[in-house]
Parts: structure tokens; sequence; C-alpha cells
């Protein structure tokens, strides 16, 4: 079973459960009276009541209407309110400042831009245990799923569109994240180690993250974008600002100037 | 001369591509030697082939279809093998395979397994049932039939020559565009579903028409059999849906060959669009699929609990729910695309309203088992396992639904497990409930029930052993499609899937051990009077196999269950003071040659020969003016051979009594 570390994955989960519950008043007694009526009706048993045409009753129609309609109803305002509640768009609310990163999507590897820090890097995310992470996601390729599920969910990513994902970590750890959306032939090793970490053992992994001395720019962006499989985890001392920015423009001024609005 | 085509599209690159290769090679060179053997081929094309009468036509469809069902369970066998396998190694395949294994899987089980089965049965049993000799269109009727036949046929061709897609069966752009997918494989999967969809176009107006206008008389709306209502329901769902995904595949063509930009990350393109376009039709199909097979449901747990469907009209109008909300929800196949979460709380209400009507359902055919007089025909078994095992799919779907909980069960097996849980119980089971029901009438002898039972409980114990670890691996977070994998505790759940997969080989075992048990023990098992289930409705009033003409006279209906009646009131087998001529159509080679000819257009589009795309389009062009200027597409048949055939059904039944 998924084993949430944050608060998203761990609402989601539990609004599972709770539907899951809910569907059991009905699920389980469907189960039970078809199996009993079986056996109990079956055509050697002659005791049993033999009614064949009786086939209708307002009273027990109207019933079979309901109770499915009540149920429904029941799940129906759980799924509203949870559903805005936990919009991937929404802010999470925490008295820590949330922590940008830039997420593009490429065959067939992550890449993760801090645009704070000015760093960049391939296949790992790192962060520090409970301070909100929000997420822009995008895409250098095709359609892929940005998914961490022990922390939050996921979303897909999109080549000239921007997609937005929180998450948090309640503690430090380390979890698995995965693309979820079949790309092509890297698509099975294409994973990464999402860690978080306290503050300090953050700021010490920044530091040793810039001292690499590698750049991230317009140069030297296409050779990491091209298809490569099962990169290791690689760092970018400095990255281009606007880079992110670049990487979905690309897509929307490329001749023509009517692509969709992008919700931010 | 060629096109793309060369000699390197043959697939020697590796052993289990070329073994693939040779089956399929090897499968149709023994039919083919076979029918020369028993020196049937001109009893096939002049009985079979070239036959517009519903029954053969959709006896041919079945027959599709099992063939396509045998081709999408290698795929899965295929697939489970190697999930089974393939911790931190390679698994079995060469690299590249399982992709195409998946894309086809899911393609042929949904469009030329699914949708031949459901279409088959509906041509035998919808004319019988509405009192009628054809469809509307039997000619038309033909023409869908070898279309379906044309899509299937590119797709095995596809396993000889060149690639399959690797898109997986939804061809979600830009992945499946031009940039990222050069081969032949994507141009296979779309002219299969461009040409098979055209047929399944037509056999949707085809049926609107003839259950709104072929009805005998007295049989109002609110005395078609639930079999009819629902088949009605999702003929207009085929009309109404299939040309969104028509336009889908057409406008990815387009972006493929011509260089457009509909679905291209770049110069404006929007895969968005596609992914809409195809649940638009994606969605409704989940019903196509589903609400005929609730039909088959209706009848039999009515017919073996011998006792009258309760709640007629909450089932129809529940049928008809369906089939509105069905096009109200396609957006819950993508939660994650990041639409504001109002649109998504929207979507996901209107799909748990769908399960108000489903449940519904479920408890009317709980409430015909109670105090019924319940047999456990194979049918029976089939609509019993169903009921189980389908809430729990439904349940699972009702989860699925809530967009927050589907951020976390997306596209991870969970999702895997969840729609075969309703298309294997629903879907599935629900056609071999009808298969195993009419065989008899279709064939005029019994299908053993032994073997029908053995392959019912190995195909729901397999399904369960398939399918419950995928839930459990879906909430372990594992993706679908995964050639390989590095998380040691998932290989546990797949070698049980594994074995489950196992179980349903043994289950297709026993439908062919049933298939050649029954046929060889045909002379001792023939069912002469027609009605071995002592049935409730109009198709068992007619012989088995029942005549060219179905009715000798059309039959007057007075109640929902028609034939119970007459025999309640004796006067069913009433023999008339004389018949009359009836008309027939007469059997036309022109279905099988569009067929034939919109498979070699479909080859040729996949492979770039321009001449041959003009070639074929206009022998096309040409075979249906043939047939427009046709006025003579009926014969006679005679009174006095309309005797004949009946004084030999009354000798039958006498024979009986």
């Amino acid at each position: 079973m998924i084993d949430p570390k944050g608060p998203i994955a761990l609402a989601e989960r539990n609004l599972l459960f709770d539907a899951f519950c809910v569907m059991m008043i009905v699920v389980v007694p469907v189960i039970v009276l078809t199996l009993w009526f079986a056996w109990r009706y079956r055509a050697s048993n002659t005791k049993a009541v033999y009614a064949p045409t009786w086939a209708n009753s307002v009273k027990i129609d109207a019933l079979t209407w309901l109770i499915p309609a009540v149920i429904v109803i029941a799940v129906a305002v759980l799924l509203w309110r949870a559903t805005h509640r936990l919009d991937p768009y929404r802010p999470l609310e925490s008295k820590e400042p949330p922590i940008d990163v830039q997420v593009v999507a490429q065959d067939w590897k992550w890449l993760f831009i801090y645009p704070e820090q000015g760093i960049a890097v391939v296949n790992q995310l790192v962060f520090p245990a409970g301070r909100p992470v929000s997420l822009r996601i995008t895409s250098d390729t095709v359609m892929n799923s940005f998914y961490v599920p022990q922390l939050a969910g996921q979303i897909y990513a999109m080549a000239g569109m921007q997609t937005r994902l929180q998450m948090l970590a309640d503690q430090p750890g380390t979890f698995v994240g995965r693309n979820s959306q079949y790309s092509g032939g890297g698509y099975s090793q294409q994973h990464f180690e999402v860690k978080a970490m306290n503050q300090a053992d953050f700021d010490a992994w920044v530091a040793r993250a810039k001292q690499g001395g590698t750049r991230l720019d317009a140069t030297t962006y296409p050779a990491l974008a091209a298809q490569s499989r099962a990169n290791p985890i690689t760092y970018y001392s400095t990255v281009e600002p606007k880079l992110f920015d670049s990487i979905i423009d690309k897509y929307r001024h490329s001749g023509h100037a009517h692509s969709a609005p992008v919700r931010r | 001369m060629f096109g793309k085509l060369t000699i390197e599209a043959l697939p020697l690159y590796s052993p289990i591509a070329a073994g693939g290769a040779a089956v399929t090679v090897g499968g149709a060179l023994l039919v083919a030697i076979v029918l020369t053997y028993l020196k049937a081929w001109k009893y096939l094309w002049t009985d079979w082939l070239t036959s517009v009468d519903h029954k053969r036509i959709g006896i041919m469809y079945v027959v599709l279809a099992l063939i396509m069902l045998l081709r999408g369970f290698v795929d899965a066998l295929m697939m489970r093998a190697q999930q089974a396998m393939a911790l931190n190694s390679g698994g079995y395949l060469p690299p590249e395979h399982f992709d195409q294994i998946f894309s086809s899987h899911g393609t042929i089980m949904i469009f030329f397994m699914a949708m031949p089965f459901m279409t088959g049965l509906m041509n035998v049993i919808v004319p019988l049932q509405i009192g009628t000799r054809d469809v509307a269109f039997p000619w038309l009727n033909a023409v869908s039939l070898w279309l379906s036949a044309a899509g299937a046929a590119l797709v095995m061709v596809s396993l000889v020559i060149g690639k399959f897609s690797t898109a997986g069966w939804t061809g979600y752009p830009p992945y499946s565009g031009i940039e990222y997918n050069p081969g032949v494989g994507v141009d296979y999967w779309i002219w299969a579903i461009l040409i098979s969809g055209v047929g399944s176009t037509m056999s949707g107006i085809n049926f609107i028409v003839t259950i709104l206008k072929r009805r005998a008389p007295g049989m109002t709306l609110m005395r078609m059999t639930p079999f009819v209502w629902t088949a009605l329901v999702a003929s207009v769902l085929m009309a109404f849906a299939f040309p969104a995904i028509t336009v889908a595949c057409g406008l990815l063509a387009l972006d493929r060959l011509a260089g457009m930009h509909f679905f291209t990350n770049a110069h404006g393109g929007n895969m968005m669009n596609y992914v809409n376009l195809f649940w638009i039709w994606g969605h409704p199909e989940v019903y196509i699929l589903i609400l005929p097979a609730f039909g088959i449901f209706s009848e039999v747990v009515s017919t073996f609990s011998r006792k009258r469907l309760f709640g007629y009209e909450s089932l129809v109008y529940a049928t008809a729910a369906i089939g509105i909300l069905s096009f109200t929800v396609w957006l819950h196949h993508f939660f994650t695309m990041g639409s504001s979460a109002n649109v998504n709380a929207f979507f996901g209400v209107m799909t748990m309203i769908i399960a108000v009507p489903t449940g519904v359902k479920v408890f009317n055919w709980l409430l015909t088992m109670y105090r019924g007089r319940i047999e456990f025909h194979p049918s029976m078994m089939w609509s019993i396992g169903f009921i189980v095992t389908f809430v729990i799919g439904g349940m699972t779907g009702v989860l699925l639904a809530i967009p927050p909980a589907d951020f976390l069960m997306h596209n991870t097996t969970f999702l895997v497990a969840h729609f075969h849980n309703m298309i294997i119980p629903g879907v599935l089971f629900g056609y071999l409930a009808g298969y195993m029901y009419w065989f008899p009438k279709a064939f005029g002898f019994a299908f053993h029930r032994g073997w029908g039972l053995g392959a019912f409980w190995c195909w729901i114990i397999g399904f369960y052993l398939a399918f419950m670890p995928l839930y459990l691996l879906g909430l372990k977070g594992m993706p679908r499609r995964m050639e390989t994998y590095n998380d040691p505790t998932w290989q546990p759940y797949l070698l049980v899937a594994a074995s489950g997969a196992l179980v349903v080989l043994c289950g297709i075992g026993c439908m062919v051990m049933q298939l050649y048990v029954s046929i060889r023990d045909r002379a001792k098992t023939r069912d002469l009077t027609g009605d071995p289930f002592d049935g409730r409705t109009l198709e068992w009033s007619t012989s088995s196999p029942p005549p060219p003409y179905n009715f000798a006279v059309i039959p007057t209906v007075g109640d929902r269950e028609a034939f119970l009646e007459m025999k309640e009131k004796g006067i069913a087998y009433r023999r008339p003071a004389a018949y009359e001529p009836i008309r027939i159509p007469s059997n036309t080679p022109i279905g099988v040659i569009l067929g034939a000819f919109g498979f070699v257009l479909g080859f040729a589009m996949v492979w770039h020969i321009w001449w041959l795309v003009l070639a074929s389009g206009l022998v096309l062009f040409a075979a249906v003016i043939v047939r427009s200027s046709n006025d003579d597409q009926e014969f006679t048949m005679s009174a006095a051979e309309v005797k004949a055939i009946e004084d030999q059904r009354y000798r039958q039944l006498g024979s009986r009594s």
C-alpha cells in the first residue's frame, strides 16, 4: 500500500479510504445477496418460495434508485470539497516559505531547475522537509506524467505548457519519483530520486552542487535534452536564468501565435 | 513502386517477432489447406462470404471475435510473462517489443474482439427478437462486417510486415506523431481503426433503423426485450460517438502524412485536443460495449431464474440514462491534465451519477433472482460471476472518479485492474453468456455444459488472480506499461498475476474443447424444438437454426415476453392456413470485395504506395456504383418452398412430442 509521507499524498489516500468505506455499504450487501439468492433459490430447492410473475413493486423500484443516489450524493459532496481543497495549482498553507522548483520532462529523464539557488539537477529532486515545494512542470518531448506516489500524486507534463503540483514531506527521507505516461523506449528507467532533508543539509547540498563548475545554458542544454537512458544524477552549478521559460516558449512561438492560453 | 516497403520490413530482427509472424502465416496457411482438403472453398464463398443473411453475418462476426480473442490473449500472456521476469533485467522480450504488445493487446481486444463479438450477437439475435426477417439494410450489414475484418487483418499483417504501433491503444500524440514515431506502426493502428470505424458507424445506423422500423406488429417500444433496448441505445451511441474517433485518427493521419500540426508540440498543435476527441468517443465506447452485455444478462437471468424480469421500466430508463450520461464524463480519463478544480469536480460528479442507473440494474438482476427457480446453466454462472465481480470494479471506478484520488492512482496498474474489472466480467462475461445461451439457436445443437462451466470457473478464478494483485501494485505506485522495473517488492504480485493469466489460458482451453465436443456430438444433441431453455422471447419461437426467412408468418406480439405468452395461451407453434411467398435479399460478393480492397487501401496508405491507394480506391468506388446500379437485389422464395421447410420443422416438432 502507498505509505504517504506528506500531507498531500496522505489527504489523497485518506479520501480513497473514506470513499472505499462508504462504497462498502452497498458493495458488500450486493455480493452477499447475489450469492445467497443464487443458493437459496436454486432450482433443486423446492422449499423456497417461487413467484414467477412477481416483477413490479413501486416501493422497491424507488429504493433501487434511492439507495445508489444517496450514496452517490454523499460521495459527490466529499468529491467536490476535496477536489477544490487538493487542487494541485493551489499553494499549500504553511508558515515556512515555499521552495520553487521547475521540472522539465526529457527523453528519458527529469531535469529539476532551482531558480532561487541557480542550480539544476538531473534525476534528483532535493528539498527541505517541512517546507512546501511548489513545482512548475513542462515537457521538452512527448507527454509525460510527473508522479511521486508517496508525496504528491501526479500531473501531466506537456510541451509548450506548464502544469503545477504542490508537495510537502513531513520528515526527511528518500522516495521514488517516476514518469507514469508511456513515452518510448527509455520509459521504464525514467525514475528519479526524491530526497527531503533538514534545512541545514539542504543548504549544504546546494553549496556542493554549486561547486561543480558546469553550466546549463542555451549551448549546453541541447546535448542534455537529446535522448538518453538511465542517466546518472548530474549537477549543474549555474543555470541560465529563464531557461525554463525558454523551453516552453520555443514551442509557442514557432511561426504561429495562436497557441492556447496557459493556466499558470 | 513499393513506397516505404522493403525486405527490411520482415521481422527477422528477433526470434520472437519472427515466431509471431510464423504463427500468423502458418495459421492462415493451415486454414487454407484444411479448406482445400475439405473442398470447402465453394461452400465458404457461396454460403458464407457472400451472404447477407443477418444470422450468418452475425456468426462470422463472432468467429472473427474469437480468433482475435486468441491473438489478444497471447499478447496478454506475453506481457504477464515479461513483467513476471523483468526485475532488474530486460526479461525475455527484445527491446521495444513490449510496447508493441501492449498496444496491439488493447487495440485488438476493444476494436477487434469486443466490437465484433457485440455486433455479431446483435446481428444473430436482434432481428429474431423483434420478429423480423432481416436487418433494415442487409448489404450494408455485410459491408460493415468486411470492413471490420479488413481492420483486423491490418493489425494481423503488422505482425508479418513491419511493426505495430508502440503508442498504446489510445495513440496519444505527440508520441504517436511523425516526429517521435517515424515508423509504420502508428499508421497500421490509424488505418485499422479508420477502416473498421466506418463499419461500426454503419452498423450503428443499421441497427437503429432496424429496431425502430422493423418490429413485428404489436411490439411497442415498451415490449421490446431488454437486449433489444440495450442494442438500440448502443447503436445510437455508435452512430454518434464513432465519428469522433474517426476525426481524431484522421487528423493524426494528416499530421503524419501531410506535415500538418493538429496535435504536434509546436506550430500551434495541441495534443490536448486529441485526448479530448479520443475520449469523447472512448467513454461512450465503454457503454457501447457494456450495454448489450447488460441486455444479455437481463435475458439470461430471467430465463434461468424462470421468472419475469424485475423492474423492466426501471431497466429501460436506466439504459437510456446511461446512454445520455456516457457523453458527459469523458474528462475523467485525464483529470491529471491540469484542468481547474471546477472542471475536474464537475466531471467527477457526472461520473458518479452514472453509478446510479448502473446500481439500479444490479438491483434489478438481484430481484429477478429473488424467488426464482435458478438453473445453473453456464450462461447463468457468467451472470452471477459478473454481478459479484462487477460491483468491485464499479467501486474502484467511483474511487478513480474522485480527482484527488485519481492523482494518486492514474496511470498505475490500479487503473489497469479497474478497467479490466469492468471489461472482463462486464463485457466479455456478458458476451460469453450470450454465446453459450444462443449457440443452440444459431447452430441447432446443444453447447456442451460441462466444458462451459469449466471455462467459467477458470476465467473467473484467473481473473481474480490476475487483477487483484494489480490493484495492490497500483496502490504501491507501480505505473502501467513497464517493460522492466527495479522494485523487488513488486515481483511477487506480478508472479501471482502471471499465474492468473495461465488459469485464464485453461479457460480458453475449455472453450476450445466445448466447441470440439459439441460439434462432435451434434447428431445426438439436436435442438428439435428451437426452444431448449423454455424461452420467453421470440427468437425461441422459430426453429434452430432459423430458416433463411426467420419467420414463415410474422408473429403478432401481445406481451413483453412474447413467446412465453404464446405458449401459455396455447397459440405457439400454430400452423397458418397457407404460406405466402417471401422476398429474401440475394447474396452478393460486393461486401467481401469492399472489405478486401479496403484492406489493400489501408495497407497501401501505411506503406505510402500511392498508385495502389489510387487503384484500390477506384475499385471501391466502382464496386459501390455497380452495387447501386443493381435493381435486382432480392429473390422470391415460393410459398411451396416455404411450406416444404415448415413441414420439415413441424415433423421435427412432432417427433419430439
